[in-house]
C-alpha cells in the first residue's frame, strides 16, 4: 500500500523546481559512511486485503479475556463500554487532530476536555483536574514529584500495598535522585497509627491507593490526618468506577487524587492506552503537571475554550517545567467524558453497585466451597484476595482450559500461601459466577 | 514613552526609587512592553532578605516566564499584594501602581551603580 | 469545516450557542444502566459502611441522542488531518490510514487483558516482536522497548538507561548537553532524570557549533541530545564527528526521533553513531494524534545498553514461542504493562502496509515536498537558512513584522480563514517570527500549490490591508481568544450557575 499521491511526472516536476536531478541530491548533507545504501530488511508491503488477513490472523492467535469468563483485574478492568463512546471518538475531526494549539479551530477538543476535567473534579471531589496523564502509575509518580515541589521536601512515604507496578514505576523515577521513597510493609490495610512514627519533617507526602492492590478500602481520613500533622500532602489513587458509590477522596482530606482511567470507556487493549487522571486543590494548581483547558471569551465576547496556565509546561519553562509531559492521552480522556455522560451518576452508581455486590457474592460462594479461605475480613469494593487450599497454579490452568480466568495468582513470600486476586465487573452474570464456583468445587 | 528621571534602572530592567534608606522596586515600561500582557507575578514575602543579583520572583505572560532580579541588597519591608489580583497593573502603570517591593537598603553604594534614565534609555536602544 | 476565504468575509458565521454538556438534558434522562445485582444483597451501606458516598457526583444527565448531537457539534468545530492540510512543523501530520483503526479494534487485540497467560497472547506478542524488529532495523539500533507512552516519556526512559549505565561504571555524571534548537521536552526530561542542562549554541549554518560542543564535553557529561534532522529541518553534516566527540569523553549520543520521517531507509541513527533514539509512532508511523494523544514513544538502543531497557519486553524463544522477560539490569518499569498496545497495532500495520520500499519512498517524498514548498515561498518570506532542507523548513515573518506590523501569529490566524491549519509558529526560538512548515508525503502537489498560493496571498494582504490580517480569523467557530484574561482568572471546570 502507499499513501503518497504524487505521480512520477509530478515528482520530476517538483525535482526540477528545487533544482535537483535526482532524489539522492536531496540528501547531500548525509555523510557517505552514514548512508544506508541498501534496502531495509523489512518485508515488502502488503495490499490492504493481504494486510487485513495478516492482522486478523495475529488477532486470532490470541484468546482474549473478553471472550472468556474473566475475573482478572489488578489495574485493568473489563467494564462494559457503551456503543456511543467509540462512535464519538471515531469522528475524524477529533482523532486526526493534533494538540489544540490553535484554539479557533480546536473548540471541539478543548470543550470536550474541559468537560472531562469537570467530571473528574466531580468524581474525586477536587477543585481542578488536568487534561490527562499517560496512565495511573505515571500520574502517581507525578503526584509524588508535585508534592515535593509544594512542600519543598524530598521524601515520600508509600503504602506497600499499592499496585506493585505503580510501586515499580515510582522506584524507576526515584533513581534520578530527585526524591526518596520509603515503603511500608505490604499489609492488607494500613492504620494511621502505623504511619505516625514514619512521617517526619522531610516527608513530602503519604502516597496511598484506596482500594489498594488487594481491593481493600483504606482509611483515607486517618492517613490524611497523619500527613497533614507532619506538614505533608496526602496523595490518593482511586478507582474511578467505585467513586460512583464511595466517598470522594477530596471530601476526606486528599490533596492530590490520581488514578487509572481505563475503566471509563477504554478497552483493555493488552494494558494500553488507558489514561491517568490527576486532580488537585486550586491553591496548588501552578505546581500541577500536564495541560489544562480553561474557559474564557473571544474578541467578540463569545464563550471560547483555550489551553491555559501553559507557563508550567515544558515548551515554555523547559528544564524548570513541572513535568516533561507533552503528548498526553487526550482521546482516552475524551472517551471517559463520553462514558460518564452516557451513564450519568445513576448509571455509574448501578455499575459500581452491581460490580461490588457480585464481587461479594463470588467471595462468599468461593469460601463456601471449602477450597478458599479468607486471609482477612476488611471492607472492599469489587476486588478481593483469597487463599486457595491446593495447587493454585494447577487450579488456574485447569479453569483457563474450561474458559475462565481465575483472577491472577499473586507472588507471595516463600512459605506463605498463594493469594488469588479476583475482580468482578457488572459484565459477570450471576449464572457465570455460579458456574465458575461449581467448576472450582468439582476440581 | 520614556523612562522617568526620578529614579534609577538596572540592566535587568528593574527601576529603583530611593527615599531615605527605603528603595521601591518595579519593572520598567520597556520590560513590561517586551513581556506583553502580564498574567501572574510571584513575589517574596515581607521580612525576607534579598541580595542584589539574585532572583526574587517571577513574572509571567501567557507564553513566557521571566525571572525578577534584585537590584539592591536589603530586607523586604513591603510587598505590593494588589498585584496578586490584578497583575495587569504592571502593564498599565509600571512606574506607579505597578511597584513590586519596598526594600530597606543595606548598602546605598549599590544604588549609585545603577543607570540614570538617560543611560537606561540608551541601554535599551542598543539592546 | 471552514471554507476558503478571499478577502474580507461579509459576515461572521454564527455557530450558535454551545451549551455545556452539563446544561443539557434533564435529571430524568439517562442512557446506560447496569443490570441489577441479581445476587443476595443488603444494600451498599452494609458492604461499604462509612466509605459509602452520600452525595452523588454531579455528572451530566443526557440521552444518547443528546450526546451524539453535542459531540457532533463539537466535532464540527474541530480541525483534523481529515479536515484539511495540516503542515504543523515537527508534528508530521500525515494521513492516518483507516485499516489501522480497524485493526486495533479487533477483539483479539482490544479484548486482551495484560495479565492473561502468555500462551493466550501469542499473536499480540508476535506483533510486538515484529514491530521491535522493524524499528530496530529502521533505526540501526537493535534493542527496542515499546513501553514508553510518548516521545517525552521515551526521552526520559533513555536518559534513565544512560544514568544506569554510567552508575554501573561508577559515576552517574551530572550534565546533559542540548543544542539551542531543542524541543522543550529535552531539557525537561533532563531535569526529571536529575541532570543539569547545558545549552550548546548553533553555528551560522544552523548546525551544532562543533567547537562549542567539544569545549563543553568532559567526563561529567552524561549525554548529548540532538534532533537530527534538527528543528530547522536541517541534517547536520558533521554528525559523525559529533557522535565521535561525544563518545570520546565516555558520554552517550541521544537522537530525538521526532524528525525520523525524513530519513526512513536513507540513513539510520545507529549508523550516525547514536546510542539511543526515541521514535514518535504518532508522527512517523501514522498513528493518529487524538487531539493531543495517546502517542507512543518506543526507544531503540545499542546492544550494550539493551540490559538497561525498561521491561518486561516480548521476545521470541528458540522454540518459536513468544514470551515476556525483563532485562537483567533493567531500570524497571516506566509505566504500567507493556506500552500503548493499541497504538503499536496501528504502527505495525503501517510498517507492513508500506514495506521496505514504501518506507523509503515516504522519506523521499516528504523531503521533496518540503523543498518544493521552500522554493515556492522563499521569495515571499525570509528564509534564514536557505539551503536544501529535510522534511520541514523554517521561514521567518520578520519582514512582514518590520515592514507592515503584521506578526507571524497574525499570518497563522489568517491561514485559518483560508481553510488551513497553520504551521508551528515561534519555534525554534532561534528564528525570529518563525513559521515551521512540514507538509508530509501524503499531500498532493495541487494541495501544496494551493497552500503556497494562500501564504503568498496573505503576504500580499499584509502589505495592502494589514489590519485585515491582524484581525483574522473571521470564519472560524470562535475568533481570537483573550488568553491573558483566561490565564489571570482561570476557569478550569464547570460549576452550576448561581441563578439555578
Amino acid at each position: 500500500m502507499r499513501f503518497i499521491p504524487a505521480t512520477c511526472e509530478q515528482r520530476d516536476e517538483m525535482l526540477r523546481a528545487v533544482g535537483c536531478e535526482s532524489v539522492d541530491e536531496l540528501f547531500a548533507d548525509v555523510p557517505g559512511p552514514a548512508l544506508l545504501n541498501k534496502e531495509l530488511d523489512i518485508p515488502h508491503g502488503f495490499t490492504e486485503m493481504e494486510l487485513a488477513a495478516h492482522l486478523r490472523s495475529l488477532a486470532e492467535a490470541n484468546i482474549p479475556a473478553s471472550r472468556l469468563v474473566s475475573f482478572v483485574g489488578a489495574g485493568c478492568y473489563d467494564h462494559y463500554i457503551p456503543s456511543v463512546v467509540d462512535h464519538v471518538i471515531s469522528r475524524p475531526e477529533f482523532f486526526t487532530a493534533y494538540t489544540p494549539y490553535q484554539p479557533e479551530v480546536s473548540q471541539g477538543t478543548l470543550q470536550a476536555i474541559y468537560e472531562y476535567q469537570s467530571m473528574i473534579c466531580a468524581l474525586t471531589g477536587m477543585d481542578v483536574a488536568n487534561a490527562s496523564m499517560y496512565d495511573g502509575a505515571t500520574a502517581f509518580v507525578e503526584a509524588a514529584l508535585m508534592a515535593c515541589r509544594v512542600t519543598k521536601r524530598n521524601k515520600v512515604l508509600v503504602l506497600g500495598m499499592v499496585n506493585p507496578e505503580w510501586l515499580d514505576v515510582l522506584g524507576t523515577y526515584s533513581d534520578s535522585g530527585l526524591f526518596e521513597i520509603e515503603a511500608t510493609e505490604a499489609d492488607a490495610a494500613t492504620s494511621a497509627e502505623q504511619l505516625r512514627t514514619l512521617v517526619g519533617p522531610d516527608t513530602a507526602a503519604i502516597l496511598m491507593t484506596s482500594p489498594n492492590f488487594v481491593g481493600v478500602l483504606e482509611d483515607i481520613t486517618g492517613l490524611a490526618e497523619v500527613a497533614h500533622g507532619a506538614g505533608a500532602l496526602l496523595v490518593v489513587g482511586s478507582n474511578p468506577i467505585l467513586l460512583g458509590v464511595i466517598e470522594p477522596p477530596g471530601a476526606l482530606g486528599a490533596d492530590i487524587v490520581v488514578g487509572e482511567g481505563q475503566p471509563l470507556g477504554s478497552p483493555m487493549s493488552f494494558g494500553g492506552p488507558g489514561f491517568g487522571f490527576f486532580a488537585c486543590r486550586d491553591k496548588h494548581v501552578r505546581q500541577m503537571p500536564g495541560r489544562l483547558v480553561g474557559r474564557g471569551v473571544d474578541v467578540d465576547g463569545d464563550t471560547a475554550y483555550v489551553l491555559t496556565l501553559s507557563t508550567r509546561e515544558q515548551h515554555i519553562r523547559r528544564e524548570k517545567a513541572t513535568s516533561n509531559i507533552c503528548s498526553n492521552h487526550a482521546l482516552n480522556a475524551m472517551a471517559a467524558g463520553v462514558y460518564l455522560a452516557a451513564v450519568g451518576s445513576e448509571g455509574l452508581r448501578s455499575i459500581a453497585t452491581t460490580s461490588i455486590a457480585r464481587a461479594h457474592y463470588l467471595r462468599d460462594e468461593l469460601i463456601k466451597t471449602g477450597k478458599f479461605t479468607a486471609p482477612w475480613e476488611l471492607p472492599f469494593g469489587n476486588e478481593f484476595a483469597l487463599v486457595y487450599d491446593g495447587d493454585t497454579a494447577q487450579m488456574y490452568d485447569t479453569m483457563f482450559d474450561k474458559g475462565y480466568i481465575a483472577g491472577i495468582v499473586l507472588e507471595t513470600e516463600e512459605g506463605e500461601p498463594d493469594l488469588v486476586l479476583f475482580a468482578v465487573t457488572e459484565q459477570r452474570t450471576r449464572a457465570q459466577i455460579d458456574a465458575f464456583v461449581r467448576e472450582v468445587q468439582s476440581l | 514613552m520614556s523612562h522617568p528621571s526620578d529614579r534609577v534602572y538596572s540592566k535587568d530592567h528593574e527601576w529603583v526609587m530611593v527615599d531615605g534608606d527605603i528603595a521601591t522596586v518595579g519593572i520598567s515600561h520597556f520590560a513590561q512592553d517586551q513581556l506583553g500582557e502580564v498574567v501572574y507575578i510571584e513575589l517574596p514575602e515581607s521580612g525576607d532578605a534579598i541580595v542584589a543579583g539574585d532572583t526574587f520572583g517571577e513574572i509571567e505572560s501567557v507564553k513566557s516566564v521571566s525571572e525578577l532580579y534584585a537590584p539592591v541588597t536589603g530586607e523586604i519591608i513591603e510587598v505590593n499584594d494588589a498585584l496578586g489580583d490584578s497583575p495587569e497593573t504592571v502593564n498599565s502603570d509600571p512606574h506607579g501602581e505597578g511597584w513590586m517591593l519596598k526594600i530597606r537598603v543595606a548598602d546605598s553604594a549599590q544604588v549609585d551603580d545603577l543607570m540614570s534614565s538617560e543611560e537606561y534609555d540608551a541601554f535599551v536602544t542598543e539592546s | 469545516m471552514t471554507s476558503r476565504a478571499n478577502g474580507v468575509p461579509s459576515s461572521v458565521p454564527s455557530t450558535g450557542p454551545r451549551a455545556s454538556i452539563f446544561d443539557l438534558g434533564s435529571p430524568e434522562s439517562r442512557c446506560v444502566l447496569a443490570p441489577d445485582p441479581d445476587v443476595p444483597f443488603d444494600g451498599l451501606e452494609s458492604l461499604l459502611g462509612s466509605a459509602a458516598r452520600i452525595i452523588p457526583p454531579t455528572l451530566p444527565h443526557v440521552t444518547e441522542l443528546e450526546i451524539m448531537r453535542h459531540y457532533a457539534h463539537l466535532a464540527e468545530m474541530n480541525f483534523g488531518v481529515d479536515s484539511g492540510f495540516y503542515p504543523l512543523g515537527s508534528c508530521t501530520m500525515k494521513y492516518n490510514p483507516r485499516i489501522n483503526e480497524d485493526a486495533c479494534r479487533l477483539e483479539g487485540f482490544a479484548g486482551l487483558h495484560p495479565y492473561q497467560p502468555v500462551h493466550s497472547v501469542q499473536g499480540a506478542l508476535a506483533l510486538m516482536v515484529g514491530l521491535q524488529e522493524a524499528l530496530g532495523e529502521i533505526s540501526g539500533l537493535p534493542a527496542v522497548s515499546l513501553q514508553p507512552a510518548a516521545g517525552a516519556h521515551g526521552e526520559l526512559s533513555a536518559l534513565m538507561c544512560f544514568r544506569a549505565a554510567h552508575t554501573a561504571s561508577g559515576n552517574p555524571r551530572s550534565k546533559v548537553l542540548i543544542p539551542d534548537t531543542a524541543h522543550g521536552t529535552n531539557p525537561a526530561s533532563v531535569a526529571m532524570c536529575g541532570y543539569q542542562t547545558v545549552t550548546i549554541p548553533s553555528n551560522a549554518d544552523g548546525h551544532v557549533d562543533l567547537e562549542a560542543l567539544k569545549a563543553a564535553l568532559d567526563t561529567d557529561v552524561a549525554a548529548f541530545m540532538l534532533t537530527n534532522p534538527n528543528t530547522l529541518g536541517l541534517f547536520d553534516p558533521q554528525i559523525l564527528e559529533i557522535t565521535a566527540a561525544v563518545h570520546e569523553v565516555g558520554a552517550f549520543a541521544y537522537c530525538d526521533g521526532a524528525n525520523l520521517n525524513a530519513i526512513l531507509g536513507i540513513t539510520r541513527p545507529g549508523d550516525m553513531g547514536f546510542d539511543a533514539l526515541h521514535i514518535n509512532l504518532h508522527k512517523t508511523f501514522s498513528t493518529p494524534h487524538g487531539g493531543g494523544g495517546p502517542g507512543s514513544g518506543p526507544i531503540c538502543v545499542t546492544e550494550p545498553l539493551a540490559q538497561f531497557l525498561p521491561g518486561p519486553l516480548p521476545s521470541r524463544t528458540e522454540e518459536g514461542w513468544y514470551t515476556l522477560t525483563t532485562p537483567q539490569a533493567s531500570i524497571g518499569r516506566v509505566r504500567s504493562f507493556y506500552g500503548n498496545f493499541g497504538v503499536l497495532v496501528r504502527a505495525y500495520a503501517y510498517v507492513r502496509a508500506l514495506g521496505s520500499e514504501g518506507l523509503k519512498e515516504v522519506a523521499e517524498q516528504a523531503v521533496l515536498s518540503a523543498n518544493y514548498l521552500r522554493v515556492r515561498l522563499r521569495d515571499t518570506f525570509d528564509l534564514p537558512y536557505d539551503t536544501m532542507c529535510m522534511h520541514e523548513f523554517v521561514l521567518s515573518g520578520a519582514r512582514q513584522k518590520s515592514d507592515y506590523g503584521v506578526r507571524t501569529l497574525d499570518i497563522a490566524k489568517r491561514l485559518l480563514d483560508y481553510g488551513y491549519h497553520p504551521p508551528t509558529i515561534y519555534f525554534p526560538l532561534l528564528v525570529e517570527e518563525a513559521l515551521m512548515i512540514e507538509p508530509t508525503e501524503t499531500e498532493s502537489l495541487a494541495e501544496l500549490d494551493a497552500f503556497a498560493d494562500a501564504l503568498i496571498a496573505i503576504a500580499q494582504e499584509a502589505a495592502e490591508t494589514p489590519d485585515l490580517v491582524r484581525s483574522a480569523p473571521f470564519s472560524t467557530p470562535v475568533r481570537r481568544i483573550d488568553e491573558a484574561a483566561a490565564a489571570r482568572n482561570p476557569d478550569l471546570r464547570w460549576k452550576p450557575s448561581i441563578t439555578e
